[in-house]
């Protein structure tokens, strides 16, 4: 392929972001928004203060000491302060920019190395799998079994037990042909999986299939995608989100896609972020991915969902609004997909569209904080009471249930895919 | 001027994890809103009355500055460190310690955001007021040290207007009481107006009784578009003349106009010089007289058009709009010298006059926006500082500026304080004595000088 050749754009450099940084006029509307702010009330870990910060790096006015490392890892990368911002500064990629500048002059840290390589290498995430599989009672939280919850909802998508993300035994990507086609005059789709789809939940890729399938969509799922590069990027690992992102382009670009969908929020970010950033062509390519919630719509699920028979009963449902998406505007979607299944009664609930808390590898470096915020969360899922929490993207997923065993609430977490296919089956069932 | 010794007191006083000398902490506590920066040797949380009390006695007896903080938003510099010291943050005193619906009080800590606090009560039908723009992130303990202002100041009063009274640490430590929770109360001095608007300089407010007011049950807004801006400030003073005191009456001058033309979804057609943005509230039957009303009077002064928003909706589109003035300024220049003089309510027209004389005079753009309906102008004058020659452009239009808002009879500063970034400027509105007269009692109740030193009176510090 000719894209091999291809020289791809690198990260930029945290002084690219020179203008941007000036931008910051210090007014202080990011503390009225910054969920980690919002618990800490401190300075350092808001916008501001974080720009500044990067400023004074910039100046040589301050040194990459442990204090301003702490300091810089404290962000989840929601993107909240961006988006109330008055002078619309990319507070997300001054910090994503400072990050890879740490991790240039004083390396990477330990965390940052271990899940770098790990998503960057096949073999070892392959191994991990097998840890994964192994170990997965040390890996990942046990959730306490809810004897008394019995969910009603008859699919096979929503597998009640299946309440914490373990390593799947076969990989979704392992288990689908690399196209599907569909319907002729129906455009070409590539499923940009993700990892998380791909490794954990795959079901939720089935239901993404489903839909497609529905609308009679010709589906690309090529092996060779990888990563979106979200975790390296967070973790300030510039040269692996270069590897990633040319790994991608290579896998995309060959396909003459019309579009490519992702089902996961921040995979779609990521993946349009980085591509965006190579040059002309990445931008281009970039300019095709598109969340499925909005494709669907676009592409008119509406009518389709508008002839499933209505419900016997009614499951009610809430939505949280993930970061990457909400930033995009896609808001409005994925609640039209929910309020148009008959068998769901949609709740909107406070404050959906906060941050849940997770934010790639903060929570990882900071659990603590990362749990008091979402245990907000949870606070506003119980006061709903419905049964289920419904999201788009698997990490939110990941950390709503984690917050909600915490909080020791009844509700269970699904994708809005799930639901969906779950109706298309009952539907087909008749049951 | 710090040593270990004394940073280990702070430690002993609010706990390890609330005292800092890392760099990358107190850069993060250089700044305010005004964007100028000056780095203190620690910054320390404090959490009660008795914690912040045991600080100034500490540094009282080490001599070090301390400048208190609470989201350190303000436009006039007034807790930035300028003398090095300490950093003293308050933001973490933040509860609202009681409601009382029937007296209408309420009782907060300093650190209490403005807007939670105004959520809070009228979610028992009361109502606080004060509406600074910034009110989404500043807490009430900066509000009162700078007497802060807003949009709703036309009808409702200042942050003055709603203080009872205050738990106060004095420069030397000692924790007294001003004023109490009663409407009425004249025992000894006004401490309590003393205190507010004192730019954090006589003393470290711990905890804040508050007045509120029945919420008003309905509101209506209004978008007036003018063909010029002597109509438009001719309009506020019938208004006034009118005998309606409306909510808010907030003006924008055409490069105001200019700059949100963007950042908006609403229509501006292209002959409009002005707007007015006039809102009323109260029962929802007498809204629409007061509304029609209004309209007739401002009719006669070049009304392009005029929309009454149907909803909340629209109303907040509106509203959308004003506030997009102020971070949309960059466009026309980097660097904003940003005042908020003061002239009385009939004096508008002519002030607006003399801002267009003086940006033709010295040749730099200046905007402006604001509180017409209590004169209070927001003057932006716009440059770019890299360029050689504008700065002393600024500083001459801004003294041309005081100059004639005080020929006018206005004031400097309406609702930011005087910080650092008008001191120099104080002795243009107060004379001689008036200034000797607040010296001395800044002096006789801080001796050793410690409390917020540089604010207000000169850049040296000295009392």
């Amino acid at each position: 392929m000719i894209s091999n050749m291809k020289k791809l754009k690198k990260q930029p450099e945290l002084r690219d972001y020179a203008d941007d940084i000036k931008q910051c006029v210090k007014c202080g509307t990011c503390h009225a928004y910054c969920p980690i702010f919002d618990q800490e009330k401190r300075e350092p870990l808001v916008a501001r203060g974080k720009v500044t910060l990067a400023q004074a790096l910039l100046n040589g006015e301050v040194d990459i000491d442990e204090r301003f490392m702490e300091n810089l890892s404290k962000c989840l990368l929601c993107g909240t302060c961006c988006d109330k911002c008055p002078n619309l500064v990319p507070v997300d990629e001054i910090v994503m920019a400072s990050r890879r500048e740490i991790a240039k002059r004083k390396g990477l840290t330990l965390f940052g190395t271990g899940l770098s390589t790990t998503l960057k290498s096949p073999a070892l995430m392959k191994l991990m799998l097998w840890l994964g599989k192994t170990f997965s009672w040390l890996v990942f939280r046990k959730v306490p079994e809810k004897s008394g919850l019995r969910l009603r909802f008859p699919a096979p998508y929503i597998k009640r037990d299946r309440t914490i993300p373990k390593i799947a035994s076969k990989s979704f990507r392992e288990q689908y042909p690399e196209f599907i086609s569909g319907e002729k005059d129906k455009p070409q789709v590539v499923f940009f999986t993700g990892c998380m789809v791909n490794f954990m939940y795959p079901h939720i890729g089935d239901a993404a299939i489903r839909a497609l399938k529905l609308l009679g969509m010709n589906i690309h799922i090529p092996k060779e995608q990888g990563c979106c590069g979200v975790p390296a990027l967070s973790s300030g690992d510039g040269a692996t989100v270069d590897e990633l992102t040319r790994r991608n382009f290579n896998a995309l670009s060959g396909l003459e896609a019309d579009y490519i969908v992702t089902v996961c929020a921040s995979c779609n970010a990521g993946l349009r972020g980085n591509l965006e950033k190579t040059g002309e062509e990445g931008k281009a390519l970039a300019a095709k991915v598109i969340d499925i919630h909005r494709f669907l719509v676009d592409q008119g699920i509406g009518e389709k969902l508008a002839d499933l028979p209505p419900a016997e009963a009614r499951i009610r449902v809430t939505y949280h609004d993930p970061c990457h998406l909400r930033n995009q505007g896609i808001t409005r979607e994925p609640r039209a997909i929910l309020q148009a299944l008959p068998g769901v009664e949609f709740v909107e609930m406070k404050n959906a569209d906060q941050c849940c808390g997770l934010g790639g590898t903060f929570s990882v470096y900071h659990y603590d904080m990362s749990r008091k915020i979402g245990a907000k969360k949870a606070a506003e899922i119980a006061k709903t009471t419905t049964r289920l929490v419904a999201t788009a993207c698997p990490g939110c997923m990941m950390q709503i249930l984690d917050s909600i065993n915490h909080a020791g609430l009844n509700q269970q977490v699904c994708h809005v895919l799930e639901l969906l296919a779950s109706e298309l089956e009952k539907a087909r069932t008749g049951k | 001027m710090l040593d270990k010794r004394i940073i280990k007191c702070f430690e002993n006083i609010v706990g390890r994890g609330n005292v800092s000398t890392e760099k990358a902490d107190l850069v993060c506590y250089s700044f305010d809103a005004t964007q100028q920066r000056c780095l203190a040797e620690a910054v320390v949380h404090a959490h009660s009355a008795e914690e912040v009390s045991r600080i100034l006695r500490l540094a009282n007896e080490e001599k070090f500055p301390v400048y208190p903080r609470g989201a350190g938003s303000g436009f006039s510099g007034g807790s930035i460190p300028t003398q090095g010291g300490i950093a003293l943050v308050l933001q973490g005193m933040d509860k609202i310690l009681r409601i009382d619906e029937e007296n209408m009080v309420a009782e907060v800590e300093p650190g209490v955001v403005t807007e939670k606090f105004q959520e809070a009560v009228e979610e028992k039908g009361l109502f606080y007021p004060p509406d600074p723009a910034s009110l989404k992130f500043s807490t009430l303990g900066g509000n009162v040290a700078e007497c802060a202002g807003g949009p709703r100041c036309v009808k409702y009063g200042v942050t003055r207007d709603y203080i009872l009274g205050l738990e106060v640490v004095t420069p030397t430590g000692d924790i007294i009481r001003t004023g109490g929770q009663t409407m009425k109360g004249v025992v000894g001095y006004d401490l309590t107006r003393l205190m507010v608007g004192s730019e954090g300089t006589l003393g470290v407010i711990t905890r804040i009784i508050i007045k509120l007011i029945p919420l008003p049950p309905a509101k209506k807004t209004m978008l007036i578009i003018f063909d010029s801006i002597r109509g438009a400030s001719r309009a506020v003073s019938q208004i006034i003349l009118g005998k309606i005191i409306p909510t808010t009456l907030e003006f924008m001058d055409s490069t105001s106009i200019d700059v949100v033309r963007n950042a908006t979804d609403l229509v501006i057609p292209d002959e409009a010089k002005a707007i007015l943005v006039v809102e009323v509230d109260g029962e929802e039957e007498l809204l629409e007289i007061q509304a029609r009303k209004i309209l007739d009077i401002v009719a006669p002064f070049g009304v392009v058009e005029a929309r009454v928003a149907r909803d909340k909706a629209e109303a907040e589109d509106i509203w959308k709009l004003r506030r997009s003035i102020s971070p949309s300024l960059r466009q026309v220049n980097p660097n904003k010298f940003n005042e908020d003089i003061c002239v009385p309510r009939s004096k508008i027209p002519d002030m607006i006059l003399e801002l267009e004389r003086i940006s033709k005079d010295v040749g730099v753009p200046i905007i402006n926006f604001g509180h017409a309906g209590d004169g209070n102008i927001h003057v932006n004058v716009m440059v770019d500082c890299s360029v050689p020659g504008e700065e002393e452009k600024v500083d001459r239009a801004l003294e041309e500026i005081f100059k004639a808002t005080l020929a006018l009879g206005g004031t400097l500063s309406g609702e930011h304080g005087i910080g650092i970034t008008k001191a120099p400027f104080l002795g243009m509105e107060l004379n001689d004595p008036t200034i000797m007269y607040m010296r001395t009692i800044k002096k006789a109740l801080d001796p050793n000088n410690i409390l917020n030193p540089g604010k207000i009176f000169s850049a040296s510090g000295q009392v």
